[in-house]
């Protein structure tokens, strides 16, 4: 118990107590089950993204596209929508398209080898290019009103249905990371793909299966933001992928891959989420609030390393 | 021609392929679009591409160290305005001290993202990712919701992006395209020719064998950044004199043109290679697709960042085939010997 209180996670917990603390003493309807449901459903799509970027990154690669494929599957579904196609089969068809997405990013890294860095990075720019041509710079809305619904109202209880899907992978993902022989597989290659290759494990079938999985759950999420949202631009879910990586590594997973666990994400989306709230509360902008965020995050590797540096000197001395 | 390839080294065969890239291109939109090989077109063409290279050029520093610096766009947005604002309060600021400022600012903003990444050991994914969100929300601040408009600037620094240097031919030469060429030639030779200089890419290439040959790695990681952050600079002051007009989303996206004009010039990802000529010719050849793309009356510009993407990839794939092809057929040439 004293150790994983030590631990990055416990870490984490205190500082989500703390902000908790906060939020409370500064407005008392904070804690309210309303106030908690609209905290997450503000960036309930990322979150989603989030749980996904969490395996890749473990991986060792990175995904920069997923913001763009977040916005394509957004402006997609809309314009589906909008041709009178009922609202399941856009969105089915959407899942198609994060699925291509995903399997040509998993090609040009798995197969022909080139960093993810790379590759999705230049699919990031692509794809965002393809929601322009689509929706040029008008926006596309008047979805039926059971889709907003959908997408804003509770659908269990006052839970609406992103924040359901968001659980349900939190578990999933979290189980598949952490309990199956898949999970192990990933961190084995995060930790050394070299070492991964020779012990037999299939390197190029796992990162494929990752960036395949990471654009669908993309893609379901730009549909639910599109849902959520009622109306989408060309520039629809713009820089989001920054927001994610920041939660995942706020979460202790190592940019290096091979460390990190679903719990630590999960502890950093409460922290992220819960800052942005009470500096609000404070009337704080949210260029700002993005600035403190990124503070954090340096300031989350750069400490340890100090305080690691600050330790070593005193034993030696 | 086996014989040929292996004697040609891959740095040189990747500088010729992007030549002859560009000159496809150029050849292309010529029979496209009317009045393309014109001294406007290459006006256009030169004075936008002005504004990325010195920024793409740091970036290429910084990534041939093993780094990455995602800050530059909101560097660069940080230098145009406090200088355009510097410019303002004291307009007879003689024209080399404002570009020294520029290049100051951002070299200190560098410096910053340098100290904690060489020393305090973080990545720079992490670090310059969270100095982006930093530098652009101090803008944000320190802005205060103002803008700088043309109106506040000094004459000479208004009328500079059309002030010419010479003119070969009917081609003008603008002083802001000279200026980023300068950079460009100054970090270029003292990269190939220069000990110090050759230290960014051992680092990039070896870490551990740069620091067991005695190189202080951390103080190179940390040099790269503050090049780059001076560089980020120069395109700062060369935005602010194009443009005029600074919001506090200036420069916003420059983080991934550099990134995109660094990789097409052939510079590893993965540190340790890569040529400043290269980056002069990536940078050219995003630079004029992009320009030409929205002149091309058969596609929408909405198709400009489709194709753009696409054109990075195909660069890219073919780069990557095409190197492990020539170290197959060297690995037979040398058995065969």
């Amino acid at each position: 118990m004293m150790g994983w209180l030590r631990s990055w996670e416990g870490g984490l917990l205190v500082v989500f107590l703390a902000t908790l603390v906060l939020n409370v003493s500064f407005a008392p309807e904070f804690l309210t089950v309303q106030n908690q449901v609209n905290l997450f459903q503000l960036s309930v799509e990322k979150i989603i993204v989030a749980l996904v970027m969490t395996l890749i990154i473990i991986n060792a690669e990175i995904d920069l596209s997923v913001a763009s494929v977040m916005g394509l599957a957004a402006v997609v579904f809309a314009y589906l929508l909008n041709q009178g196609w009922g609202g399941g089969s856009a969105a089915l068809l959407c899942l198609c398209v994060g699925l291509l997405a995903g399997l040509i990013n998993a090609a040009l890294v798995a197969k022909v080898g080139i960093p993810s860095l790379v590759v999705t990075l230049a699919m990031m720019i692509c794809f965002r290019g393809f929601s322009r041509v689509i929706v040029q710079d008008t926006s596309l809305g008047n979805f039926p009103d059971w889709v907003t619904d959908l997408g804003q109202k509770g659908l269990i209880g006052p839970l609406p249905l992103s924040l359901v899907i968001f659980f349900v992978l939190l578990v999933l993902l979290g189980v598949l990371l952490h309990r199956t022989g898949f999970g192990r597989k990933v961190v084995v290659i995060g930790t050394n793909a070299e070492v991964a290759r020779f012990s037999g494990v299939d390197v190029a079938q796992v990162k494929i299966i990752l960036f395949v999985m990471s654009a669908v759950i993309s893609a379901a999420a730009g549909v639910l933001y599109a849902a959520r949202l009622g109306s989408v631009r060309g520039d629809s879910a713009l820089g989001f992928e920054l927001d994610i990586i920041t939660m995942v590594l706020l979460g202790g997973v190592s940019i290096f891959g091979g460390k990190g666990s679903m719990a630590g994400v999960f502890l950093a989306i409460l922290i992220i989420l819960n800052l942005r709230n009470g500096m609000a509360l404070l009337n704080i902008t949210g260029h700002v609030q993005t600035g403190v965020i990124g503070t954090l995050l340096i300031l989350s590797v750069l400490l340890p390393n100090i305080v690691g540096d600050l330790r070593a000197r005193r034993a030696r001395a | 021609m086996n014989g040929l390839i292996g004697r040609v080294s891959p740095q040189t065969l990747r500088l010729i392929a992007l030549f002859l890239a560009l000159l496809a291109t150029i050849l292309f939109f010529s029979t496209q679009i009317e009045g393309y090989l014109s001294a406007r077109m290459f006006n256009r063409i030169s004075t936008s591409a002005a504004v990325v290279l010195p920024i793409a050029v740091g970036q290429a520093i910084v990534i041939m160290t093993r780094n990455i610096d995602l800050s530059v766009g909101s560097i660069l947005g940080v230098v145009a305005y406090m200088t355009g604002q510097a410019l303002g309060a004291m307009p007879e600021m003689h024209p080399v001290f404002a570009v020294l400022l520029a290049m100051g600012i951002g070299a200190l903003a560098g410096a910053i993202n340098g100290l904690i990444i060489a020393w305090g050991r973080v990545p720079s994914i992490i670090v310059t990712l969270g100095t982006l969100a930093l530098f652009r929300s101090f803008l944000v601040e320190y802005s205060n919701a103002t803008t700088i408009t043309t109106a506040s600037l000094p004459a000479w620094l208004v009328d500079l992006p059309q002030a010419n240097l010479f003119s070969i031919g009917a081609l003008d030469v603008r002083v802001t395209v000279v200026l980023a060429v300068a950079a460009c030639l100054v970090v270029g030779v003292a990269l190939s020719r220069l000990r110090a200089a050759r230290k960014f890419l051992a680092v990039g290439s070896n870490p551990d064998a740069a620091k067991m040959a005695g190189i202080d790695a951390p103080r190179v990681v940390f040099v790269a950044f503050v090049l780059a952050g001076a560089l980020a600079g120069l395109s700062g002051f060369i935005f602010l004199a194009k443009f005029g007009n600074i919001t506090v989303v200036a420069g916003l996206g420059f983080e991934l043109k550099s990134i995109a004009a660094v990789v097409v010039g052939g510079v590893s990802i993965m540190g340790g290679s890569g040529t400043i000529l290269g980056v002069v010719m990536g940078t050219a050849l995003v630079d004029t697709i992009d320009n030409s793309l929205t002149r091309w009356e058969l596609v929408s510009e909405f198709w400009r960042d489709a194709l753009l993407g696409m054109l990075i990839m195909v660069a890219v794939t073919v780069d990557t085939l095409a190197a492990r092809q020539l170290a197959r057929l060297r690995r037979k040439d040398g058995g065969a010997e």
